[in-house]
């Protein structure tokens, strides 16, 4: 494995074949104009949101919460470091966070071909097109994320700018984000990982591949199922269940909010719930949630623990957030969002049942909160009556 | 906020006192913002530092300033008198640290009852200590190298021994690396060693040596709720091995991915939290370019230059923020200045990079070593901002004014490019540029440099534009640049004036062809939340890479002023100063300020201090696209020194409006031939100078000045470099040779050199010809001393009246003849009566800050207030002083290993302060114990130079002897005079050899002061008795190389042998002026 790349780059400028120009298009029609990187030729659709961690776009663009949408990234240089060479199938190691670049289609300032590291064995761009992922370079892309913050998320278009917009358009590809979305990040069948500490259930509906990572290091025995799965029957056989975080709006899955509310019924339960498992547990509690202007996407997210002095910086992706103000009264907000004070997370009162809007798993972005998972599985180590 | 009542805190903040070498303009950025941060709550607030030039001690910050030595003795008096109940000890550099660990040993806090805010000392002493820093990090199971802390030679040669070579010295308590080295071969031991334990060094670590691992650095804030975040990390471009402080530094870091990114952040926190910082702190890592694998290297306690850097490169108040938890506040009760709307708990998102370049001035000293290490050497640094890296690299290095136009492998000027890059010099980025142009692979440049591949791809890139640029050059007439081209080159951060170099077009060429492309730079703001939440910031920074333009000008009446750029040798804090005083005023007339400046260890770029701070060079492009695109009423150039005045008359010609004097008539004063004219016109006496344009002229020529000795400088060149005395024809010849290759096609001026003449100088404030304000300095040494490194004393001491009234004359007579409205500086030479101009300078000058403070009048508000035309009778108290003030010169002469310390017309100081007294010679020993000198009580060695200067010193050297009770050592021909006269002394010799030397007795510790005053020249025009002094500096025994400055030492130790000196607030001698109104 080399840590430079040079030779294979397909980036490089050439002059007898000028690399095609791409345009980003957003619904309230302006218009954004690059270069082409990664796949190219290839129209696609989606929602665009833009995230502003600084590193980190291997584990990003591998979240399963972006499944569908279109990236852009406000640190203007990327690709830095290269992306390591592809894992073994059925592996589940870092950095990658699921076995597919889960993006629709990525949006950057420089695109950079030549990387530099230890760990790089192809570039950025290589990657993307080995996924058939189009990008685009050479876009100033804080302009398009003022204005996305601006007029809230907006649908976009990744286009090639020699096809005339209206066929384009027609042309691109995007993911139904009702219908199609969960089934696509999720497995068809529970996997078993091994472990032989607490049993525990993570709740597949998109989740990153680090939560499996964290619950097996801490020594836990771990069954990933979809949500789609039997979860009342997995569940029964377990010591606690993790709902993992996905895409899109928690309202579409209201088939394992109710699966989850059945769950509260088993007494000294642990559940635990990160990012969309914090929506889904509102959901199945009786509360509600709506959709941000433009969601939170980075690695500095300033929460407090309410009731506490005690902050952390989280790693965020979510466009939908929980309305505190309809939780039932046997629940009650946990943390809150420094910067905009919306909930980040929710915890029943009289049951071992929590969850955080956050990412404690980090990868990328900050580890602050990994303790989170300890304190889950103590307690999904309580319920297995202490046996290991 | 949760308002605290603090009315009742009486809180006393250390400074770091004069601008050394490793302890620079950072701290007068900390310290200021730590003020106002205390001045919110209303904290009574004391603050000791003599650093007369400084922002923190004007007025309007602190309740109480105190010029005095940072000492535990000053401090635990100012502690007693002002019943301070709590003191501040991590904004003032490692001299405050050092300070409060050392009031701490006293038992000063605990008689006193004084709380340290902030880190506990504890703390303090555990970073401090590399020995007890590594059993902390031991006990959490953080790596730090592997090493033995020794506290004695002896155990060092152990520890070497037993971890083999290469090793890595370095010295506890210390700062800018000093005293550290590597040592690959045998024969470097003992002399690192040396160097090591010198100046009262306790204890020295030898350690494995990392050279070549990635250097990583983090700030890290923790409040007392035991919140921590991480507000940057940064890394360097130089490997390990290189200081931080010398080394090219991005932010955020580049080659690593977030898994080290998260590792090291992790590991940060871990350590703080273990540690138990409450505040502020800055962490370094060594990283394997290989592995993840990584050492943890040290933790500073306090605010650093880093600090400085990072709180400029995010926007994120770091010294705001600590001086806010030192009084108890957590960070979610901090709000974010720049959002307003969020809080100081969260870690800033970049959308743009950063890029740091040291500032050296290794040109300046005779015999000192270009190469760079562990150990610094900079002066002074530059940041610049944009979307890639070489955007940022080739804007840094155009900021640092050393005439490079970006990174041009032009620039690169030796022969052996592969040595050039294996050894760390302050021109490597060159050599790099020149090897890739050679063709020379990144991976072969790595191994030589172990700079990592990323860097040297963008520099590959901006170098392999040049060939398209070179290729778009027409031999017969204008080349015509295509759009995509000029994008291209702004992109990568080309200037047009170097775009224009490659091409074959003028400046204003490229320009015109630019913008009729409509290609001109868009400002982008800093808001540290990467545009995700709306922000109000005005610190904007332009680039070719953005779209469009944030923040359309306002359309309120504005005005721009000019930053300094770098400090260097001759040109920092002070200008500041200058700058910051101005847009103060101009904002209290009510007019917009635009900040144009690129220093990131100042307070002029501080987005408090101004409506709009724009973060980018001062040169003439980037001045006229803000004057096209702000549209502000006019600029000022008359406050940010050498770099802005120098910009006067082509902005002034290319339209652009200057404020106050005209730019015509700056160019009369610049230009040698005209300002000539204009005395002679004026009838003002000048010495005697001629441009000598051919060598074998010379003889005539200096026949008609009056002979020798002659100064010779160089016309139009860069930073005043290369002034130098010639003593004969062969020292002239030399000289001229020298001049040839700085500058070839231009004539240089020579002037008949007077000696034994008083130097004075006018710093004035004039109104449309018509002096307003002004005052007099007089320089302790004569004449031959450059102004900046000369001791001035405020009011004069010797000279007479008459002469005061003449310069008062010539300063009105040129304010009139060059119709100045703002400041105006003129030095003169007076001896017998006769009062001869030097030089005028029409803008702020270095010594207008201490004029201003010692005078009470702030001249800087004054003159802009008059540039604006607002006139008010003001009082003007230069000679009416009812005590005396003295600017003392600091230099940095132990960090410039083999650099010879001796002063002369090229200036060679770092820094200075200002101290008060009753009389000059109270006001001389505190400024000079400012600086660091301690009254001698052991010996001291003499070396006198000259007959006539031994003769003229004896009265001097009984003194010594008979009233101090010193023992006095003398080189051969100087122990004869005073034997001669009966003056007891033991004798040394000059050079090393059988007998005892003078550089033995040194290092024996017999001698607490020498003074040595240099006699004849050797064939390389090197004063001798370089060994003694340059052993004097190694082991910080304090140095005298005046004698004139010797002699008042020596009047001021005896007049003042009984008296302890006063420890006065500025404003208890101020208030002791008569106040009268004109
Ligand atoms: N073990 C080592 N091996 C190689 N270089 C080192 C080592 N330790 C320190 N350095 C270099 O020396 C520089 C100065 O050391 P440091 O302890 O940071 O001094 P200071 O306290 O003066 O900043 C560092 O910035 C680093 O580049
Ligand atoms: N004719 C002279 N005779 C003696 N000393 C001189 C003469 N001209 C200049 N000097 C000394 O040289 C110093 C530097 O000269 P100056 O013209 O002020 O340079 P700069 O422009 O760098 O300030 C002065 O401060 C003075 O001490
Ligand atoms: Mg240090
Ligand atoms: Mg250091």
């Amino acid at each position: 494995m080399s840590s430079v790349l040079t030779a294979h780059t397909t980036h490089q400028a050439d002059p007898a074949h000028p690399t095609p120009r791409v345009k980003l298009i957003l619904e309230d029609g302006s218009e954004y104009e690059g270069t082409s990187f990664g796949a190219a030729n290839r129209p696609v659709v989606g929602e665009v949101v833009f995230t502003t961690g600084m590193s980190g776009y291997v584990e990003t663009l591998t979240d399963p919460s972006f499944r569908g949408q279109i990236l852009v990234l406000t640190y203007p240089l990327a690709g830095n470091y290269g992306v390591p060479a592809p894992r073994p199938k059925g592996s589940i190691a870092g950095p990658y966070e699921s076995d597919q670049i889960q993006i629709q289609g990525l949006v950057v300032q420089h695109a950079i071909t030549k990387p530099s590291h230890h760990a790089a064995a192809r570039t950025l761009g290589d990657w993307l097109a080995s996924e058939q992922i189009p990008g685009v370079t050479g876009i100033d892309t804080r302009t398009l994320t003022r204005r996305l913050r601006e007029h809230g998320t907006m649908k976009g278009w990744l286009l090639p700018a020699e096809l005339p917009v209206e066929a384009a358009k027609r042309a691109a590809t995007g993911v139904e984000m009702q219908k199609e979305l969960f089934r696509l990040v999720a497995p068809e069948h529970p996997i078993e990982l091994g472990g032989d500490g607490p049993r525990v259930l993570l709740i597949d509906a998109g989740a990153k591949d680090n939560l499996a990572r964290l619950l097996l290091k801490h020594g836990a025995r771990v069954t990933r199922a979809p949500w789609h799965a039997d979860i009342a029957a997995l569940a029964a056989t377990m010591d606690g269940v993790l709902i993992g975080n996905g895409p899109g709006d928690p309202q579409d899955l209201q088939d394992l909010v109710l699966k989850v509310r059945g769950l509260f019924k088993r007494p000294n339960f642990p559940i635990f719930g990160v990012c969309l498992g914090n929506q889904i547990l509102a959901l199945a509690a009786g509360g509600s949630t709506f959709k941000l202007p433009y969601g939170h996407r980075g690695v500095n997210q300033p929460v407090q623990e309410i009731g506490t002095r005690r902050c952390f910086v989280t790693s965020q992706n979510h466009g939908y957030a929980v309305n505190e103000k309809t939780l039932p009264r046997d629940w009650e907000p946990w943390f809150t969002n420094l910067n905009d004070g919306t909930n980040e997370g929710i915890r029943a009162r009289f049951k071992p049942i929590f969850s955080i809007q956050f990412h404690p798993e980090a990868c990328p972005g900050p580890r602050d909160t990994g303790f989170l998972f300890e304190e889950f599985l103590r307690l999904c180590g309580a319920a297995s009556g202490g046996a290991r | 906020m949760t308002p605290r009542k603090h009315e009742q805190r009486r809180v006393l903040l250390l400074g770091s006192g004069a601008l050394q070498i490793g302890q620079a303009g950072e701290f007068d950025y900390s310290g200021s913002q730590a003020i106002k941060a205390l001045r919110e709550d209303g904290v009574y607030t004391v603050l000791v530092n003599p650093n007369i030039a400084t922002i923190q001690t004007s007025e309007g910050l602190a309740d109480k300033v105190y010029f005095v030595a940072i000492t535990p003795e000053n401090v635990e008096r100012i502690l007693e008198q002002e019943k301070c109940d709590s003191i501040l000890l991590g904004f003032g550099g490692q001299t405050a640290l050092n300070c409060g660990l050392a009031l701490e040993k006293r038992g000063t806090y605990e008689r006193l009852g004084v709380k340290v805010l902030g880190t506990p000392v504890k703390t303090i002493r555990d970073t401090e200590d590399r020995e007890l820093f590594k059993q902390r990090l031991a006990e959490i199971g953080v790596k730090v190298a592997t090493s033995r802390a020794c506290d004695t030679m002896e155990q060092c040669r152990a520890a070497v021994k037993e971890l083999g070579l290469p090793v890595m010295l370095r010295g506890a308590f210390a700062l800018g690396g000093k005293g550290s080295a590597v040592i690959t071969e045998e024969k470097d031991i003992e002399p690192a060693l040396k160097r090591a334990f010198a100046g009262n060094i306790p204890q020295v670590l030898v350690e494995e040596y990392l050279g070549g691992w990635k250097e990583i650095e983090v700030e890290v804030v923790r409040d007392s709720a035991d919140n921590c975040i991480t507000v940057c990390n940064m890394e360097n471009f130089d490997p390990m091995g290189i200081h931080t402080g010398e080394s090219i530094v991005v932010a955020p870091v580049q080659t690593l991915n977030d898994e080290e990114v998260q590792l090291l952040r992790t590991l940060s926190i871990d350590t703080i939290r273990h540690l138990g910082i409450i505040g502020e702190c800055n962490i370094q890592f060594a990283l394997d370019p290989k592995s993840t694998d990584y050492r943890v290297i040290e933790v500073n306690a306090r605010l650093s230059r880093s600090s400085a850097l990072a709180s400029k490169a995010t926007g994120y108040p770091l010294a705001y923020v600590a001086a806010k938890i030192a009084l108890g506040y957590t960070l979610p009760e901090i709000p974010n200045g720049i959002t307003k709307k969020t809080t100081a708990f969260f870690e800033p998102a970049l959308d743009y990079i950063v890029c740091k370049f040291p500032r050296w001035d290794l040109g300046k000293f005779r015999g000192v070593s270009t190469r760079i290490g562990s150990e610094m050497k900079s002066v002074g640094e530059v940041m610049a901002i944009g979307r890639s890296f070489p955007e940022v690299i080739q804007r840094a290095v155009r900021m640092l004014d050393i005439g490079a136009l970006g990174v041009d492998p032009d620039f690169f000027t030796g022969d052996d490019i592969t040595e050039a890059l294996r050894v760390p010099t302050s021109l490597r980025v060159f050599a790099i540029a020149k090897a890739l142009e050679q063709g020379m692979s990144t991976v072969e440049i790595n191994r030589l440099t172990g700079m990592d591949q990323w860097f040297l791809h963008g520099i590959a890139d901006i170098v392999a534009l040049r060939t398209e640029l070179k290729a778009a050059a027409k031999p017969s007439g204008a080349a015509q640049l295509s759009a995509d081209l000029i994008r291209r080159a702004k992109k990568l951060g080309y200037s047009d004036h170097g775009i224009g170099r490659l091409t074959g077009l003028t400046l204003e060429q490229v320009r015109a062809q630019r913008k009729s492309h409509g290609i001109i730079p868009r400002l982008a703001r800093i808001d540290t939340l990467a545009a995700e939440f709306p922000a109000e910031t005005n610190y904007m920074y332009p680039s070719y890479n953005a779209i469009e333009n944030e923040s359309p000008p306002s359309d309120r009446k504005k005005i721009m002023v000019l930053g300094s750029g770098a400090y260097r040798i001759g040109s920092s804090v002070e200008f500041d100063w200058c700058c910051v005083s101005a847009v103060r005023a101009a904002a209290e007339l009510g007019y917009e300020t635009i900040m144009l400046n690129y220093n990131p260890e100042t307070v002029s770029t501080d987005w408090d201090e101004c409506d709009r701070l724009v973060f980018d060079e001062v040169s003439f492009e980037s001045v006229l696209d803000l004057w096209e695109s702000e549209k502000p009423e006019a600029i000022i150039v008359s406050m940010g020194g050498q770099v802005p005045n120098n910009l006067a008359l082509r902005l002034a010609r290319a339209g652009v409006k200057i404020l106050g004097t005209s730019a015509e008539s700056i160019d009369n004063a610049e230009d040698r031939r005209k300002f000539s004219a204009l005395l002679d016109q004026l009838g003002v006496d000048q010495p005697a100078w001629t441009h000598l344009k051919e060598r074998s002229a010379a003889s005539d020529e200096i026949e008609k000045l009056g002979g020798y000795p002659v100064l010779v400088r160089p016309s139009y060149v860069l930073s005043g470099a290369a002034m130098s005395v010639a003593h004969d024809p062969a020292e002239l010849d030399r000289i001229l040779e020298r001049a040839r290759t700085i500058s070839a096609e231009h004539p240089v001026v020579v002037t008949k050199f007077e000696t034994g003449a008083r130097e004075i100088e006018v710093d004035a404030i004039a109104d449309q010809g018509k002096v307003i304000l002004w005052a007099v300095c007089e320089h302790v040494e004569d004449a031959g001393v450059h102004s900046g490194d000369a001791t001035l004393m405020l009011p004069p001491q010797t000279v007479p009246m008459p002469v005061i009234h003449k310069a008062r004359k010539i300063a009105a007579q040129l304010a009139e003849a060059l119709a100045i409205t703002g400041p105006f500086n003129v030095q003169l030479l007076a001896r017998n009566g006769r009062v001869r101009v030097i030089e005028c300078n029409l803008r702020a000058s270095r010594s207008l800050p201490f004029v201003s403070k010692v005078t009470g009048t702030n001249f800087v508000r004054e003159a802009t207030r008059r540039m604006l035309g607002v006139r008010e009778p003001v009082s003007n108290r230069a000679l009416d002083l009812d005590y005396v003030a003295v600017k003392v010169p600091q230099f940095s002469f132990p960090r410039l290993v083999g650099a010879d310390p001796i002063l002369g017309v090229e200036m060679a100081s770092t820094g200075e302060v200002g101290c008060f007294g009753d009389d000059g010679d109270e006001a001389l020993l505190q400024g000079l114990n400012a600086t660091g000198f301690r009254t001698p009580k052991k010996g001291v060695l003499l070396s006198l130079g000259p007959k006539s200067e031994k003769y003229s010193f004896l009265e001097e050297a009984r003194a010594l002897h008979e009233e101090l009770g010193l023992a006095l050592f003398a080189t051969p021909g100087t122990a004869e005079a005073l034997e001669a006269e009966g003056i007891p002394c033991t004798p040394v010799a000059k050079e090393p050899g059988q007998e005892r030397s003078a550089m033995d007795v040194i290092d024996e510790g017999l001698v607490d002061l020498v003074i040595n005053v240099p006699r004849s020249y050797d064939e390389l025009g090197r004063p001798d008795g370089y060994l003694i002094r340059r052993r004097a500096i190694d082991a910080e025994v304090p140095l005298m190389t005046d004698l004139m400055l010797a002699t008042a030492l020596v009047n001021a130790l005896r007049n003042r042998l009984h008296t302890v000196p006063a420890i006065r607030s500025w404003d208890e001698y101020l208030e002791r002026q008569p106040r009268h109104l004109v």
